[in-house]
């Protein structure tokens, strides 16, 4: 189990000083200075030294992603943005650290700012976190006053941080919506190439990082790439923010040990499973786009990137939607079914469509009104959806279908056996797909 | 995707115009993007323009178009697409938006829309019969961990019970939603586990001073040859699941619904006797002086409270602030307050109070004093 000492955020529940002043007194702004005389080169290094993984879910090395920013600027200016539009069905982690840890997420703009060559960064917080966005703009405020960031800093690296928000889309968070959102326009996400490191904002060279992927930079920068690796198992390395949701005993965020077991999670801060660990049915580990994964896989399974996908899942944002045995599992993922319909841009037609068709269907099923033949069409739907769109939203929505039908085709099964057998109709009649 | 249109045009007024607050607030957003990229603040510019009217109207749209120099259509297609701009007039007091995505509704967001369903109207965007209230289903709000919840305007309601839900909306229906204390409405301190911390229990340990002493002692033993303690660095890098045995499974707590129920109405435990008030940790109390402070400023007084601390001769901040522990705990216990005094942290709230009133205040903690 991590310890205090070792924890990254260290007001991550807002419990103590949450001013500039506190923050120092816990370390945040400590010898930034120096860490910028060491050089571009070596932050850079240092972070690809330390095995971070990008934590918005896809887990793309930081490090690397920064070194694709060019070296020489040709006159076009590049960026820095923080994705902070965190919408993914389960996962509040970022919220945590704007509200109560902003300065961790400040100085490791400017670091990783510098390190990139970029002269601003954009923070995109989500339209809904409007005290969050308060509270972020209030310690931007506070640096600016200390003189840590702005032209002429005590730092010496003249550097802009604006808070920019957004209005309630999901697929804002996939980075050129974002970009796209950011710029004033409908959230639709750009074809690629080309990427957002060669034209991005305003066609400018641009980065798009997590919340929790800078906010932790610093710390990783001052205490070294050997001390943030010696965490977890290698390739998956590190500290992350955990959230426990769902039919847990003491749902929480918190900050443990990349490839802590979930048991060990659940018990340690969850309070256990709410009536017992014989009453768990299944997880989703990663927030709504992962697929779902049963009580007996996940139970002694690390919680990382790789364990993860050895049951077939994915780490995702590492928001854990915990379900017991008094759940309907068809009717959460038809839930999550009308989440990805309702957020769809509407630009590609086989998520513009297939979203809604697969709602539709699922829907059917939650009540059993279906054939089962049309189990395989589901299944087959998904995967046309799969893979023929610009952003990976389709994918995303077809994941947690494509989960259920794995684990649990059983029970659809068995709903519809018993829906035909308490049905007066000779057959279940059939909603034509709009 | 949502189909979403403006409001009937009986409704929208003829014309918009930013009142002097927000007109420098729209200036602030405009000047944080690159010359000729003005079109960047058209999201914040039409949140101003809800936090103003309630609602987007069409004329709104067409002023911050302009104010932008972008075609209408472009104003139109960004209202339109994002959910969270209400087209159409909703509830004057309160519009509450009520979470419905999977990880609120395995918590029990249901029968908070059922709340709503009978309390102000049977379908969602429709106003009561005032024109004060209205609801909508909206998706994930980024709360999880506090399912269910609801937001109305900008704060969020956490760990809603319907009941609770019901008690909220007749708050705002009487005018009084600023007197409903935001965020978690249960016992538990934001996302912290319910029933007390399980991380970051002590602010020492992660403190920058307490650091560098240990890395000094640690830089001083390894130099002196002594053993090094064992850290996770030394760790045996295996793919092999680790489980503490500690842990046992199955746990001793079965799935049983008789034994749930039993233990969910079973009697509150008895409360503890009220400390006496010759109590030698008794706080001292003073005459009252000619400037009494507002002690409700301080997170956890309430006006009852207050007169009972006015009782104890309690009347300044600074009183308050000068409170050892075992004074602590004795109005703890004569409040009945189950600890809310530590948790709240009611001297370090005093402390800032007393230093610098609200602005203090409002600089350590990040809020306004409710």
């Amino acid at each position: 189990m991590l310890q205090d000492k070792d924890r990254i955020f260290t007001n991550i529940y807002g419990r103590f000083d949450r001013s500039l002043a506190g923050a120092m007194s816990r370390g945040c702004w400590d010898g930034t200075k120096g860490i910028i005389d060491k050089g571009r080169d070596w932050i850079i290094n240092e972070m690809k030294a330390s095995g971070l993984r990008g934590r918005g879910g896809a887990g793309f090395p930081t490090g690397l992603k920064w070194s694709f920013m060019p070296k020489e600027s040709d006159g076009r200016p590049s960026y820095l943005v923080v994705n902070a539009d965190e919408s993914e069905p389960g996962t509040c982690k970022d919220r945590d650290i704007l509200r109560h840890d902003p300065h961790t997420l400040v100085e490791g703009c400017l670091l990783a700012g510098f390190a990139m060559g970029a002269v601003a960064a954009y923070i995109y917080v989500r339209g809904e976190f409007m005290r969050e966005r308060e509270a972020l703009q209030r310690a931007i405020d506070e640096a600016y006053d200390a003189k840590l960031i702005g032209k002429n800093n005590k730092n010496g690296y003249d550097f802009d941080v604006y808070v920019h928000h957004g209005a309630g889309a999901y697929i804002c968070g996939e980075e050129t919506a974002l970009l796209e959102s950011l710029e004033g326009k409908k959230g639709q996400p750009r074809l690629k190439p080309p990427f957002p490191a060669n034209m991005g904002l305003y066609g400018c060279p641009t980065t798009v990082n997590n919340v929790e992927s800078i906010a932790v930079a610093p710390t990783i920068l001052r205490r070294g790439a050997a001390w943030f690796s010696s965490f977890g198992r290698p390739n998956n390395v590190g500290t992350k923010l955990y959230m426990l949701v769902g039919h847990v005993n003491t749902p929480c965020t918190v900050e443990e040990e990349m490839g802590t077991t979930f048991r060990e999670l659940v018990e340690k801060h969850g309070g256990g499973i709410r009536g017992g660990w014989d009453n768990l049915l299944a997880v989703i580990p990663g927030g709504a786009s992962c697929p779902v994964v049963k009580a007996e896989d996940i139970i002694d399974a690390p919680m990382d990137f790789d364990g993860m996908r050895e049951v077939k899942s994915s780490f995702g944002t590492a928001a854990m939607i915990i379900m017991d045995k008094s759940t309907d599992i068809v009717k959460a993922i038809a839930r999550l079914s009308y989440f990805f319909k309702h957020e769809s841009c509407g630009q590609c037609t086989p998520c513009r469509e297939g979203t809604g068709w697969m709602w539709r269907v699922m829907e059917r099923l939650v009540r059993g009104e279906a054939q089962k033949r049309e189990i395989d069409m589901l299944l087959d739907v998904t995967r046309q959806i799969e893979g023929h769109t610009i952003c990976a939203l389709g994918d995303a929505a077809a994941w947690p279908v494509q989960g259920l039908i794995r684990n649990f085709r059983p029970e659809i099964e068995r709903r519809i056996d018993e829906f035909t057998r308490n049905s007066h109709r000779v057959e279940p009649v059939l909603v034509a797909a709009e | 995707m949502s189909v979403r249109r403006l409001a009937d045009a009986s409704v929208q007024p003829a014309a918009f115009s930013f009142n002097e607050e927000f007109a420098s607030a729209a200036q602030k957003w405009i000047a944080k993007y690159p010359e000729g990229r003005q079109q960047s603040a058209i999201i914040p510019l039409l949140m101003l323009a809800q936090e103003q009217d309630g609602w987007v109207t069409k004329a709104a749209i067409e002023q911050i178009c302009d104010m932008l120099g972008m075609p209408y259509i472009r104003g139109l297609e960004v209202a339109t697409f994002y959910t969270q701009f209400q087209l159409k007039p909703v509830g004057t007091r309160a519009h509450i938006q009520v979470c419905g995505t999977t990880p609120c509704m395995l918590r029990g967001a249901g029968e908070l829309m059922d709340v709503c369903r009978s309390k102000i109207h049977h379908e969602q965007f429709h106003t009561n019969e005032d024109g004060t209230l209205s609801w909508e289903e909206v998706e994930c709000q980024g709360a999880c961990v506090n399912a269910p919840m609801v937001m109305i305007f900008k704060d969020s309601y956490e760990d809603l019970t319907p009941e609770r839900l019901a008690e909220i909306i007749d708050e705002f229906e009487a005018g009084r939603g600023d007197s409903v204390p935001t965020g978690p409405q249960v016992d538990r301190f934001f996302s912290a586990p319910e029933g007390g911390f399980t991380a970051l229990t002590d602010e020492k340990a992660v403190l920058k001073s307490a650091r560098a002493r240990e890395a000094k002692a640690d830089a001083a033993g390894a130099a002196a040859g002594a053993a090094v303690p064992p850290s996770n660095a030394g760790k045996p890098k295996t793919d092999a699941p680790e489980t503490s045995p500690a842990l046992k499974t199955p746990s001793k707590v079965k799935a049983a619904p008789e034994a749930e129920k039993a233990a969910s109405v079973a009697a509150p435990a008895a409360k503890p006797a009220k400390p006496s008030l010759d109590d030698k940790n008794r706080p001292a109390g003073i005459a009252r002086p000619a400037m009494v402070d507002d002690l409700k400023l301080i997170s956890g007084v309430g006006p009852k409270n207050e007169k009972v601390l006015h009782e104890l001769g309690i009347f300044t901040f600074a009183q308050v602030a000068s409170w050892k522990k075992a004074e602590r705990e004795w109005v703890d216990g004569y409040l009945n307050f189950h600890g809310r005094i530590e948790r709240e942290d009611w001297v370090k709230q005093a402390k800032a109070l007393a230093r610098g009133g609200v602005d203090e205040y409002v600089r350590v903690f990040g809020k306004k004093p409710v």
